[in-house]
C-alpha cells in the first residue's frame, strides 16, 4: 500500500515535471502557429532572424536573472546596469580605446556593478528586492550624471564594435550568435557544474546549504555578478545597434527579463528553474511583440496581452 | 598582448568580411531606381510614432491614419513607447511586412539612423515627422515652421501693445532645435521693433517658468508682454504675474496644448502659436501620394502653425 502510494506520487511528480518542461515549449509553438495563420510573413526566415535578434537583448538579461531567481533573489538593477556600462563603454571608445578592449571593460564594469549588488545582499544583509531597487536608481542616476542626460553618439568604434550588434556572420545576426554562445556557457555552468548545484542548493534551503559547507555568500555574490555582466553584454549589443548610448536605455527591462524567467517555469521562491525555460520564455515574449506588430495590433493592447500571458503562465505553473 | 589580441580579432573580422561571410546591417546598396507608381489603394504605409502617451503624437498618428484610410490606403503603426530600441524593432517589423513607405517620428535623432539605413537597404523610402534624422537617406522631413511661429508671436505682440513695447522672452532647453528656431523667429521681428528687456531659459518647464518670471519681476516692474517658447512656461509665468498683480501683461505661449487652450478660453492667457499635429499627419500622407504619383518632393516641408486667441 505504502509502496503503491509513493509510486503514484512519483508518477504524478514525473508527469508534472514533464509538464513543467514541455508547457512553455507547447505554448511557444501554439503561439507561433496562431501568428503564422494570421500573417504568413511571420514564418519567413528573414522575419525569424529578425525576431531572434530582437529577442537576444532580453534573453541575455533573462539568463542572468535566472541564476539570481534560482537563489531566491531578484535583480531589479539590470536595466540601469545596462545603461551605465553602455555609457561608460561608449565613453572609453570615444576617448580612443580600441573597441575590443572597450567591450571587455564594459563587461567587467557590468560584473562589478553586479558584484556590488551581491555584497550589499550578502555582507550587508539587505533584502535583494530593496538592495537592487536602490542600486537601480543609483546606477541610473550615475548614468545621467556621466552623460549629462544626453545620448553619447558618433563615437565610431570601428568595425569590431559595429559588428557586435549590427553584424551578420554567414547570414546570421551576430547578436544571435552571441546569445547562443552565452546560453551554452551558462547552461553548462548552471546544470553541469558544482557552481550550478550550489546555486540551486542555496535557493532550495540556504540554511541546509550552509550546513553542507557551501559558501553561500561567495556563490550569491558571483551570481549577481553574472547577472550584471549579462546586462552589460546586452547593453553593448543595443549600443552597437543604435550606434548610440542612451541614458534612458534599458528602462523597465528588468520586468521583461523577470517575465521571461517566470514564463519559463522558474519559481520565484527559488531552488527550481531551468535555463532552457527562460530561453523559451524570452522567445514567447519576443514572438508576442513581433507578432502583434505584424498583426497591426495597437501597442496599448500589446501591453495587456503580455500581462495576460504572464498570468496564464504562472497559473499553469501553480495548477500541476 | 591586448594589442595583439585586438589586431588578431580585427584581422579575423577583416578576412571574414572579405569573404562576404561577415557583413553589417545596411551594407547592401538599395536598388534605388525609378519610383514605381502606385494608386492610394495599393499603398501600405508603415508608421512609427515615438510615444502615444503624449497627446501631440497621438494627434499626429490620428492625422496620418484618417487621411490615409480615407483615401483607401492601409496603415500599419507601431508605438516606440519613447524607447529607441523598441522603435528600431518596430521599424524592423514594418520592413518585414513589406510596407511601401515608412513615416517615422524618431524618439532620438541620432539613434534612429540605423533603422533608416535598414529601410534604405530594403529599398523602402522614409519620411521623418517632427524630429529629423542625423543619418541615412530620408525623402523629406516634415515639421512645424518654428521660425515662422516665433515671428508670428512677435507680430501679435506688436499688434496689441505697439512698437517698442517692453517684452520678456522665456526660452526653452538651451541648444534644443525648437529653442533655437523659435528664438530666431522671435528675434527676427523683435530686435528691430520691440524692446526686449530680458531673455532667459526656463527649460520648457512650467515651474521654472514661474520662478524665472518671479526673478525677472524683481528687476523690471514695467513689462508689456511675455513671449514663452512653449505653453508650459507661459502658464508658469502667468501664475507669477497674477501673484504680482500684473494681470494686464500680455502672455503668448507656443504649442497649443489643452491647458493653454483652456486658459485662453478663460481669458487669462492671451494667445498661443498652435502646432497642428493632425495637419502634419495629413501633409505627410499627401506627400506619400505625390511621391508615388511620380512627383518631386522637397527636402523639408513646413507644417502650418495657427495663432489662437480668445476671439
Amino acid at each position: 500500500m505504502e509502496a503503491k502510494n509513493t509510486a503514484i506520487i512519483k508518477k504524478k511528480e514525473r508527469r508534472s515535471d514533464l509538464y513543467r518542461k514541455l508547457g512553455p515549449l507547447i505554448a511557444l509553438i501554439v503561439l507561433m502557429a496562431i501568428v503564422t495563420v494570421m500573417n504568413v510573413n511571420f514564418i519567413q526566415p528573414n522575419n525569424l532572424l529578425n525576431l531572434l535578434r530582437q529577442v537576444s537583448v532580453n534573453a541575455l538579461i533573462a539568463f542572468g536573472m535566472t541564476f539570481v531567481i534560482i537563489t531566491g533573489g531578484i535583480d531589479l538593477s539590470v536595466g540601469s546596469t545596462l545603461a551605465l556600462s553602455s555609457a561608460l563603454t561608449a565613453g572609453i571608445i570615444a576617448a580612443g580605446v580600441p573597441s575590443v578592449i572597450a567591450i571587455a571593460a564594459g563587461l567587467l564594469m557590468g560584473a562589478f556593478l553586479g558584484m556590488i549588488n551581491g555584497l550589499l545582499i550578502t555582507k550587508g544583509n539587505v533584502a535583494p528586492f530593496i538592495g537592487t531597487l536602490a542600486t537601480m536608481t543609483i546606477y541610473r542616476g550615475l548614468t545621467l550624471v556621466y552623460t549629462q542626460g544626453n545620448p553619447i553618439t558618433g563615437f565610431g568604434g570601428g568595425f569590431a564594435f559595429q559588428f557586435f550588434g549590427r553584424g551578420y556572420l554567414f547570414g546570421i545576426p551576430f547578436p544571435v550568435i552571441i546569445t547562443t554562445v552565452a546560453f551554452a556557457a551558462l547552461f553548462v555552468i548552471l546544470h553541469k557544474m558544482t557552481f550550478g548545484r550550489k546555486t540551486f542548493a542555496i535557493g532550495g534551503n540556504e540554511q541546509a546549504a550552509y550546513i553542507a559547507g557551501i559558501k553561500s555568500d561567495r556563490v550569491k555574490t558571483m551570481v549577481y555578478a553574472i547577472s550584471g555582466m549579462m546586462a552589460a553584454l546586452s547593453g553593448l549589443i543595443l549600443t552597437s545597434r543604435l550606434n548610440s548610448a542612451q541614458p534612458t536605455a534599458g528602462t523597465a527591462y528588468e520586468l521583461d527579463a523577470i517575465a521571461a524567467v517566470v514564463i519559463g517555469g522558474t519559481s520565484l521562491a527559488g531552488g527550481k528553474g531551468r535555463l532552457v525555460g527562460t530561453l523559451i520564455g524570452a522567445l514567447i515574449i519576443g514572438t508576442l511583440n513581433n507578432g502583434l506588430n505584424l498583426l497591426g495590433i495597437s501597442s496599448f493592447y500589446q501591453q495587456v496581452v503580455r500581462g495576460v500571458v504572464i498570468i496564464i503562465a504562472v497559473l499553469l505553473d501553480r495548477k500541476k | 598582448m591586448k594589442k595583439v589580441l585586438g589586431l588578431v580579432s580585427v584581422l579575423f573580422m577583416f578576412v571574414l568580411s572579405a569573404c562576404g561571410a561577415a557583413t553589417l546591417e545596411g551594407d547592401q546598396a538599395a536598388d534605388n531606381g525609378e519610383v514605381e507608381e502606385k494608386t492610394p489603394e495599393e499603398i501600405t504605409i508603415g508608421l512609427s510614432i515615438s510615444t502615444l502617451n503624449n497627446p501631440f503624437f497621438g494627434d499626429l498618428q490620428r492625422g496620418v491614419v484618417e487621411a490615409a484610410e480615407g483615401s483607401g490606403s492601409t496603415v500599419r503603426s507601431v508605438d516606440a513607447q519613447d524607447d529607441t530600441a523598441t522603435q528600431i524593432n518596430g521599424i524592423d517589423d514594418l520592413i518585414q511586412q513589406g510596407v511601401d513607405i515608412l513615416l517615422i517620428n524618431p524618439v532620438d535623432s541620432d539613434a534612429i539612423t540605423p533603422a533608416i539605413e535598414a529601410a534604405n537597404s530594403a529599398g523602402i523610402p522614409v519620411i521623418t515627422l517632427d524630429r529629423s534624422s542625423e543619418g541615412g537617406d530620408v525623402l523629406t522631413f516634415i515639421a512645424s515652421d518654428n521660425v515662422e511661429g516665433g515671428e508670428m508671436a512677435a507680430e501679435f505682440i506688436i499688434d496689441l501693445v505697439g512698437e517698442d513695447a517692453s517684452v520678456v522672452q522665456l526660452e526653452g532647453v538651451p541648444g534644443a532645435s525648437a529653442t533655437n528656431e523659435r528664438g530666431e523667429g522671435f528675434r527676427n521681428v523683435a530686435d528691430e521693433r520691440l524692446n526686449v528687456l530680458e531673455s532667459q531659459s526656463a527649460n520648457f518647464n512650467r515651474s521654472e517658468g514661474l520662478t524665472v518670471m518671479e526673478n525677472i519681476l524683481q528687476s523690471y516692474s514695467d513689462i508689456d508682454a511675455v513671449f514663452a517658447q512653449n505653453d508650459e512656461m507661459a502658464l508658469g509665468a502667468l501664475e507669477s504675474l497674477e501673484a504680482a498683480g500684473m494681470t494686464d501683461v500680455i502672455v503668448v505661449g507656443f504649442d497649443g496644448n489643452d491647458d493653454a487652450l483652456d486658459e485662453i478660453e478663460a481669458g487669462r492667457l492671451d494667445a498661443t502659436i498652435a502646432q497642428q499635429p493632425n495637419e502634419m499627419g495629413r501633409i505627410a500622407v499627401d506627400t506619400v501620394y505625390e511621391y508615388f504619383a511620380g512627383g518631386a518632393v522637397e527636402d523639408e516641408i513646413a507644417a502650418p502653425l495657427e495663432l489662437i486667441t480668445a476671439e
